[in-house]
């Protein structure tokens, strides 16, 4: 038996999906319906689902930010009206996703090919996962917020208010007025995801935003080092001096 | 350079009037001289044809060509050229015309005179055409420059409605779809107030105003429909009085507001949501206010507008070109627009 998650804000929404698993009584028991991103992060966290059914557009953070936030995320069958953007970065990592409204025999099909390959390689349905959360990261899907967990809580950070970024072992560390806050995400997700006009890379483990920067001065021979309106010192490797000195226009 | 057919047939008429009337008043002329009706009228008709032809060439040329500013001097020059052709004309043909001694006297007398009265003449043509043509150039500049600012406002407008609809109709049907497995009554309704709506908006016209109550009347039905899908969470008060009612805006421009009021109340809260939609008479303007709950705190940061809110500001614009009639503020953990539409 395998257990599955609802999540969607619109009930009705969970009741087709629910109609639809009657079929399927005996493989797949639905354990919680989810009407939010926080209330299925909690769900996910407490009861640990083999799978869920994940609608992207939903109250408080929605159903990418809420995987974002998952250290381990199940295997995911996406319920969504319309997502032009999204649906590419679907097709190319062979997750499945359900375009609203859809039909039983569209469902059965998702459902069946999950069947098949769950149990195979839960690793590689991991895998998957984290590299659609890669691409969406660089579609051209409006990022201006980031979400952290701290402890059980969730921390929703505009972009605009954070200073940099610092990589800090599989970890990177997201510096604002407020604090510093971790997400387990690499750099280069964040490079791709961040409006390149306001964050640049400007150093292995480093990514800055200019609007922080108040002077950038030498330091040894070949690299620099940005000095931030907060006091921060962020150091500035030779080819980040050099697109640094592009986006600035200098 | 098309200008109306009927004005150059005008122009025309008025050139050949002016023609008629300036020949006659040199024959007169010639003929107070003592000389005789004949004399006057072939001198009068040959000097007046030839004075023509010029300002003819010269208001041509000047329909094709504009000169720039630093060649006025060459259009000068040409000017005093064809006076000079047109008084060669009557020097040298009307004395193999009219074998007259005294009237070769008088014409030889009268060289002056006939310059300066034709280069001013021919002047006085080439700069009526300059500044006609000019004119009919920046007329017809300004003409296309509206009819391209028309086709892409329809093309903006038309734009702007599209977008707002693909996710609500999914949605929409994926709540029909729902409904018709348990539900089958309240799908066919649902089924009902969709096309009601849909209709309504294919139908408005963008460039006819509508009434307040007619563009809520239609609202109710998206409101509806936006019940179904959110069950309970969703409740909404409108109000407006039985004047503010008649009261005139461009259709469906509330539409995206309301629409962005939903989503961020509630995508931004996960408990119950009021949206509110007020209509108020205000002097010469009608004021729609319409709030939302909001927080703070997970609300995507705006910028003050979302994209429902920026395109009415840029529908706004386009027909009242103005920039000042919307307006949004956050008092606690209520987001309000307030939108004021003058009344004519």
């Amino acid at each position: 038996m395998r257990r599955a998650l609802l999540i969607d804000d619109e009930p009705l929404a969970r009741m087709v999906v629910l109609e639809y698993l009657q079929h399927y009584k005996t493989d797949i028991e639905v354990i919680q319906e989810c009407g939010d991103g926080f209330e299925g992060m909690k769900a996910i966290q407490q009861h640990q689902p083999d799978l869920i059914f994940l609608d992207v557009q939903m109250p408080k953070i929605n159903g990418f930010e809420m995987l974002e936030l998952l250290e381990q995320p199940p295997a995911v069958i996406f319920t969504t009206a319309f997502d032009e953007y999204a649906l590419k970065a679907f097709e190319a990592h062979a997750i499945d996703y359900l375009l609203k409204p859809f039909s039983k025999d569209r469902f059965d099909k998702a459902i069946e090919k999950y069947l098949a390959q769950a149990g195979a390689n839960p690793q590689q349905q991991q895998k998957q996962t984290e590299n659609l959360l890669e691409s969406m990261a660089q579609s051209p899907m409006q990022h201006d917020r980031i979400v952290v967990k701290t402890g059980t809580k969730v921390k929703i950070i505009p972009v605009n208010d954070v200073i940099f970024l610092e990589a800090d072992d599989d970890y990177v560390n997201i510096h604002t007025a407020e604090g510093a806050y971790l997400k387990n995400k690499t750099m280069s997700f964040f490079e791709k995801m961040l409006d390149p006009r306001q964050f640049v890379r400007v150093h292995r483990s480093f990514i800055v935003s200019i609007d922080q920067i108040t002077r950038i001065d030498p330091y040894e021979k070949d690299s620099h080092v940005a000095i931030l309106k907060s006091g921060d010192r962020v150091p500035v490797s030779k080819t980040g001096y050099v697109k640094l000195k592009q986006v600035l226009g200098i | 350079m098309a200008a109306p057919i009927s004005t150059f047939v005008n122009l025309r008429w008025a050139f050949a009037a002016g023609g008629v009337v300036w020949t006659a008043l040199q024959v007169y002329i010639i003929q107070s001289f003592g000389f005789s009706w004949a004399v006057a009228l072939t001198d009068g008709i040959i000097s007046s044809v030839a004075l023509g032809a010029a300002c003819w060439l010269i208001d041509n040329t000047l329909r094709f060509y504009q000169p720039s500013q630093n060649s006025y001097l060459n259009l000068l020059i040409w000017c005093g050229l064809l006076a000079g052709l047109c008084l060669a004309i009557s020097r040298f043909a009307l004395p193999q015309i009219i074998t007259d001694a005294e009237y070769y006297g008088f014409v030889v007398k009268s060289m002056v005179i006939r310059y300066f009265t034709d280069f001013l003449a021919i002047g006085w043509m080439a700069m009526i055409s300059l500044v006609w043509y000019a004119q009919q150039d920046h007329k017809e500049n300004e003409k296309r420059k509206a009819e391209a600012e028309k086709l892409a406002k329809e093309a903006e407008l038309f734009n702007l409605r599209q977008q707002l609809q693909p996710h609500f109709l999914f949605n929409s049907l994926n709540s029909i779809n729902a409904l018709i497995g348990f539900k089958p009554e309240e799908a066919r309704k649902m089924v009902q107030q969709l096309s009601d709506f849909l209709r309504g908006t294919l139908k408005k016209d963008d460039q006819q105003l509508t009434s307040l109550s007619d563009e809520l009347q239609h609202l109710q039905l998206y409101l509806d429909i936006e019940k179904v899908r959110f069950g309970h969470r969703l409740q909404t008060e409108i109000s407006c009085d039985g004047e503010c009612g008649k009261a005139l805006l461009p259709p469906l421009l509330l539409q995206p507001v309301v629409e962005n009021a939903i989503k961020f109340g509630l995508y931004d809260t996960t408990g119950s949501v009021t949206v509110s939609i007020r209509g108020e008479m205000d002097d010469n303007y009608l004021v729609i206010i319409v709030q939302n709950p909001y927080d703070p705190q997970t609300a995507k940061p705006r910028q003050g507008t979302g994209f429902g809110l920026s395109g009415m500001k840029r529908r706004l614009h386009l027909i009242y070109t103005r920039n000042d009639l919307v307006e949004t503020f956050v008092n606690d953990d209520i987001f309000t627009t307030i939108i004021k539409i003058p009344q004519v």
